[in-house]
């Protein structure tokens, strides 16, 4: 049995919280500017343009890319050796506490009901995930309201199939409009359940958007929504353009023969995560 | 598509010379108000009990900015998603609010309102909240303080970037997507 303390925990989760709101991750500052020297349309450039400034301005004053800093989502995997006192949940807690104020970070979790502010940004949304060996890593996302607003799972019958899950996708892209803050990174989830099917959309956001599927068939699937979607024309927020999306993460899973869940969970260009390993 | 440096408050006059596409660069006073914000100001209202600035004129900053870094107004500061304010908009451009910021599409309803009073929806770039912060002089909580990021502001901006996208003669700038290019057509 491996023992990670709390405070290791809490104090990698804090840093990571702090500067994956103020750094852009290189894969998408690759995109954006690659967006931009491809990018034609004129409103759609000078939008890009904003957003490459925006990210040097950000990490050069250590202010936040965005003023939605999200709601903190993890993705753990912890080794079904390991063990922390007192608790994973309690010690990631601790470090979106931590993070969230001393990095001067909006804090945007309220009650659904009273819409009352809890005041910390916990509790965090955590999922864990159990895994052989004695490592953890954890992954963070800061996911913002406006792009999580326009996300949404559907249960298709499986007739309809692959033409199905491309015309729910691309027509929610085409619904979100300029309300997300495109250029957007669509995850997709297909298969699972009804709340499998969103998670596996979620976590496939946090691949790079310059690697590859490692199946060549999906790969081939997330190529053709890109095509799809960045043929709406909808652009940088909404204004015109070539870039609607920077890239399609497509997640899979089994599911009931009965059933064809299709979950499209849309990130804004302000694509924040990270990871770390202990 | 024009470029103006405007001051506000903003009169009908200005609002009504507005079209999609035109460039303003806004200075002066501004309020900031969200969700929450929102809620409250209706509750004033319909107690008949005085709201914490003045409508006439007045310009509407849909954001929730981040704490403000020492040394510095504010935090990141840029607009949030305009659709979740439409439920109250067409009650304030009634009243005389001149212009709301925001990001995305609003409903008919707002868009009538724009027509009917003369009035004007400004679009600033959504996720560069960082680069806008550069335009706001000062920021001080004058209502609902226990609303943390949903408080509402008056900032002072100097030159703040926005585009016009909904006019008071039925023009917007957003595009429309090209559902047949896309083959969901």
């Amino acid at each position: 049995m491996r023992i990670i303390e709390p405070e290791r925990i809490t104090h990698a989760v804090a840093t990571m919280c702090v500067h994956a709101c103020r750094v852009l991750p290189a894969d998408v500052r690759t995109a954006l500017e690659r967006a931009l020297a491809e990018e034609t349309h004129p409103a759609g450039r000078a939008i890009l343009s904003q957003l490459v400034d925006n990210y040097r301005l950000a990490e050069e004053q250590g202010l936040p890319l965005c003023q939605d800093t999200g709601l903190a989502v993890f993705f753990v995997e912890m080794g079904a050796d390991v063990h922390v006192p007192g608790g994973i949940r309690a010690a990631i807690e601790a470090g979106v506490r931590q993070g969230y104020d001393e990095g001067l970070l909006r804090k945007s979790a309220c009650h659904p009901l009273t819409r009352c502010n809890t005041g910390d940004n916990t509790p965090a949304i955590i999922h864990l995930e159990h895994v052989p060996g004695d490592g953890l890593r954890i992954a963070f996302m800061a996911k913002g309201g406006g792009s999580e607003n326009m996300s949404r799972v559907t249960m298709l019958a499986p007739a309809q199939g692959w033409e199905g899950v491309r015309r729910f996708v691309v027509e929610r892209v085409a619904e979100a409009g300029p309300n997300p803050c495109p250029p957007v990174v669509v995850g997709v989830g297909i298969g699972g359940t009804f709340e499998l099917a969103a998670r596996l959309a979620k976590q496939a956001l946090l691949r790079t958007l310059d690697d590859t599927h490692p199946d060549p068939t999906i790969a081939a699937l997330e190529a053709e929504l890109l095509h799809d979607i960045n043929a709406l024309g909808i652009g940088p927020m909404g204004l015109g353009g070539r870039t609607t999306a920077l890239g399609v993460k497509i997640a899979l899973h089994p599911c009931h023969i009965a059933s064809l869940p299709v979950a499209v969970n849309i990130q804004c260009h302000s694509a924040r995560h990270e990871e770390v390993r202990l | 598509m024009a470029e103006y440096h405007l001051h506000t408050p903003l009169n009908e006059e200005t609002a009504r010379m507005l079209r999609a596409g035109d460039l303003v660069l806004l200075s002066g006073t501004i309020y900031t108000a969200r969700d929450a914000a929102h809620k409250r100001l209706m509750e004033l209202l319909h107690r008949g009990e005085p709201l914490p600035f003045p409508l006439e004129g007045a310009v509407l900053y849909y954001v929730g900015p981040t704490p403000a870094p020492p040394g510095r107004p504010i935090g990141s500061a840029g607009p949030t998603t305009s659709y979740r304010m439409d439920a109250y908009a067409p009650q304030l451009y009634a009243l005389g609010v001149r212009a709301t910021i925001g990001k995305g599409r609003r409903n008919q309803a707002v868009r009538d309102a724009l027509a009917h009073y003369g009035g004007v929806y400004f679009g600033a770039t959504g996720g560069a909240g960082a680069l806008l912060s550069r335009c706001i002089t000062n920021a001080q909580v004058i209502a609902f303080e226990d609303l943390g990021p949903e408080a509402v502001r008056q900032l002072e901006v100097h030159e703040f970037p926005v585009l016009v996208i909904n006019d008071s003669v039925g023009g917007e700038l957003y595009v429309q997507p090209d559902r047949a290019a896309a083959r969901i057509g």
